[in-house]
């Protein structure tokens, strides 16, 4: 026989520190724009610090640097442990992660500079957009090369979600980026007006739906049942929240649209499927919470297994809101509040960020040859100073938003409005202090996070791992 | 929408729905040869990953079908499938227009009696003056300010200097149709930038400002050119909305200065109150007007 074949750690190792740096500036740049909004002063009027400019250097520095790198870290080290045999291309895996870490550096320097297509969650200009494609394209040739060369007959449940999370990726970026250039970093889509928006919130909230949610639920298939030790709860409810789940988010985008220039049927559309999509969202959630039946007993000594419960709980609070936010009654309240960002904020610091803390702390000592973390009292540290920063942060946006959709919304007996918008901006400064505390204290447990990450790796010795017999 | 494109739409949205409800019917029975409950299915993956075969639970399956029966009730009574309009026959642009109808009858007489009253007389009811306010800080606060006071390039209407004039009804002019303000470059007509300068500390010597005599004096020959709006005096023209030099007030810059004069006289400047008269309504801007005039002349 041949050399003992391994699988291919590096790029998962690459990944792995990179989702935890990564996670630290994202976060960083969220606490400072968190508190611009109490002190406007600290943009200290330079163009490059403005609000405006650091917030989409913040969603796309979470989303795509840190989430990103996590999704590619993990369904790298599943895909290759659960078809038992090594990635399908080392050069390739090698290209996509310079490459994407190269888009992460781009777009940490062009945001700040002003160079935007102005089009939420896909503001990088055409030239970016090219290297996401390429780099997109070997990520899709990685995964699927790999599943196709699978040692095992059937493909496991965990790696139906990152397929639809990257095939789908692929479909909305291409369709939604298009654009004519005039120049090297300026360009204008091709579409225009009401459809342009309306390609922009189907992009939109598909990168929620896919690479939010699909992705992730990746996530969870293997890092749950691996922690917890046990089977997963229902193959057949994998099935069929599966497809209930890809097939009726594709649908959702409009209910970003309620009561605008789009037309009627769409926003009735957009919102009979964002309520359909209750149960398929929850399905991950029971079966990810339920896997755990006959094991509650270890969330008491493993705090990695919290943070993937307690990431669960998130998830199917804040997938019980969305659809209740779409209703278009409720829209009419939520819609340009705070709500809508303690909402986000719950999918995105509870759900995305517990689940992917909880498989790197899995993950960090399995490729770095280690027996475990260096310290479990600081993943302790960082699971409570992070869940009680989500508790506070969506608690402050949820009473704001309320509370700003009815000082917008208030009357007086002559028909004039109540509250003057700079009336309803005052009333939210107490929640804006408490929102930048649980942000601070989120940003704070990342922090003892990449001190345990590296005191766990320093002098470690990369892993080597014999690919199992099918 | 064409037909063809009616039908699409309406075909996949409850061919998607029609296919969650086949899919959660087909999962909940049981097959033959299939895992029972409790049991795992028989495939490992990664030394230890394992699948029980559990049965949908029934609360999750009740919660998927209540959202599939809300949603095709919700599609025959609102606009949803391609063209049909929906049993109600709802449409957003219809029901705005009957929400505005309807404020217009409760709330509108309340204005328009207001209209009927002179401005000067508005401006000293207080009742009057609170519910301008409102409408101020809600239409006009995000240029003038919450205090009115302005900002650099947008008027103080407290100050009692005005561009138009500061008549109730020519302040009601500016609030239903609108201002554009617009002094044209005149470096070229002025000619060297030696000249603009001297008119430059000749405009503000004009109101006492900080300038150098003998240029001042220099330029005071070459304002002729600048005369023709603001007039020989450089007290300004309100027909024309050409800002009186003389006053000390200034509208582009927070203190006036030779170097914001320069400025301004090469590269032009210009300035846009926009119209209120379709989106108010008269009898509001009416109000709003008194309002206005309440800051100044009112008190």
């Amino acid at each position: 026989m041949d050399k003992q074949e391994t699988y291919n750690y590096k790029v998962v190792r690459q990944f792995t520190v990179m989702t935890v740096i990564w996670g630290v500036v994202g976060i960083l740049v969220g606490v400072i724009i968190a508190a611009q909004l109490l002190w406007p002063q600290l943009n200290f009027d330079i163009p490059w610090l403005t609000y405006s400019r650091l917030r989409p250097l913040h969603t796309n520095a979470v989303i795509f640097a840190f989430g990103g790198s996590a999704l590619f870290a993990t369904s790298y080290y599943v895909v290759q442990r659960t078809c038992q045999v090594r990635l399908f291309s080392d050069t390739l895996s090698a290209f996509t992660f310079w490459g994407w870490n190269l888009v992460i550096v781009l777009a940490a320097v062009t945001l700040p500079l002003g160079i935007t297509t102005s089009k939420e969650y896909a503001e990088l200009e055409w030239p970016i957009d090219i290297l996401i494609t390429l780099v997109w394209v070997s990520y899709a040739v990685v995964f699927f090369g790999t599943i196709v060369k699978r040692r095992v007959s059937h493909i496991y449940v965990a790696n139906w979600f990152y397929g639809a999370f990257i095939l789908t990726v692929a479909v909305l970026h291409v369709i939604n980026s298009a654009a004519l250039p005039v120049s090297a970093t300026k360009s204008y889509s091709v579409y225009a007006g009401t459809i342009d928006a309306m390609v922009q919130w189907w992009y939109g909230h598909n990168a929620v739906g896919f690479f939010l949610t699909a992705g992730f639920l990746g996530m969870m298939y293997y890092f749950i049942p691996k922690q917890a030790e046990r089977p997963i709860y229902s193959y057949r409810l994998s099935v069929v929240h599966f497809w209930a789940l890809i097939s009726t988010y594709m649908w959702a985008g409009p209910h970003h649209l309620h009561y605008t220039a789009l037309p009627d049927w769409a926003q009735s559309v957009g919102m009979i499927f964002s309520l359909i999509l209750l149960a398929p969202s929850w399905g991950g959630m029971i079966n990810g919470v339920m896997t755990l039946s006959g094991a509650w007993h270890k969330l008491r000594t493993d705090p990695i297994l919290r943070f993937l419960i307690v990431s669960l709980s998130f998830y199917g609070m804040s997938t019980f809101e969305g659809p209740m936010m779409s209703i278009k009654t409720v829209n009419a309240l939520s819609h340009y509040t705070d709500w809508t960002i303690g909402h986000v904020h719950s999918g995105a610091l509870g759900w995305v960020g517990l689940i992917s803390m909880g498989a790197m702390y899995f993950l960090i000592p399995k490729v770095f040859g280690r027996d475990g973390m260096y310290s479990t009292k600081l993943i302790e540290v960082h699971f409570w100073t992070a869940t009680i920063g989500i508790v506070l942060y969506i608690a402050a946006m949820w009473i704001a938003g309320v509370m700003q959709g009815l000082m917008w919304r208030a009357v007086n007996d002559d028909g004039t409005l109540t509250y003057s918008f700079v009336e309803s901006l005052k009333a939210t400064y107490p929640y804006y202090a408490v929102r930048l505390l649980g942000g601070v204290l989120y940003l704070f447990g990342m922090l003892v996070m990449t001190y345990n990450m590296f005191k766990t790796i320093s002098g470690a010795k990369p892993a080597e791992a014999a690919v199992q017999a099918a | 929408m064409s037909s063809f494109w009616s039908w699409y739409v309406a075909l996949l949205t409850v061919g998607n729905i029609v296919a969650c409800y086949w899919l959660i019917r087909w999962a909940s029975k049981p097959r033959k040869g299939e895992a029972n409950e409790g049991d795992v299915t028989g495939h490992t993956w990664d030394d230890d990953l394992q699948e029980y075969n559990n049965p949908l639970p029934r609360w999750w399956l009740w919660m998927f079908y209540i959202t599939i029966v809300f949603g095709l009730i919700y599609l025959i009574l609102y606009p949803g499938l391609g063209r049909f309009s929906g049993v109600f026959n709802w449409n957003q642009t219809e029901a705005y227009n009957q929400q505005m109808a309807a404020s217009e009858a409760r709330y509108g007489p309340i204005f328009s009696a207001y209209a009927k009253r002179p401005i000067a007389e508005l401006a000293k009811d207080a009742a009057a003056m609170r519910a301008g306010q409102r409408l101020y800080l809600n239409y006009c606060a995000t240029c003038h300010g919450s205090t009115a006071t302005g900002a650099v390039g947008f008027p103080n209407l407290t100050d009692s200097e005005w561009l138009y004039g500061g008549k109730p009804e020519t302040i009601k002019q500016s609030i239903l149709d609108g201002r554009q303000g617009m002094m044209p470059p005149m470096g070229a007509a002025l000619g060297d930038a030696q000249s603009v300068e001297e008119v430059a500390h000749y405009v503000m010597s004009l109101s006492g400002g900080d300038a150098d005599t003998a240029k001042a004096s220099a330029g005071k020959a070459k304002f002729a050119t600048c005369a023709a709006c603001h007039g020989p005096e450089g007290k300004g023209n309100p027909a024309l909305g050409a800002p009186d030099l003389t006053n000390g007030t200034w509208l582009h810059s927070s203190t006036g200065s030779v170097a914001a004069v320069v400025a301004a006289i090469n590269e032009g400047r210009s300035g846009k109150m926009p119209a209120h008269r379709q989106f108010l309504g008269a009898d509001k801007s009416h109000l709003l007007a008194a309002y206005v005039y309440s800051l100044n002349e009112g008190q």
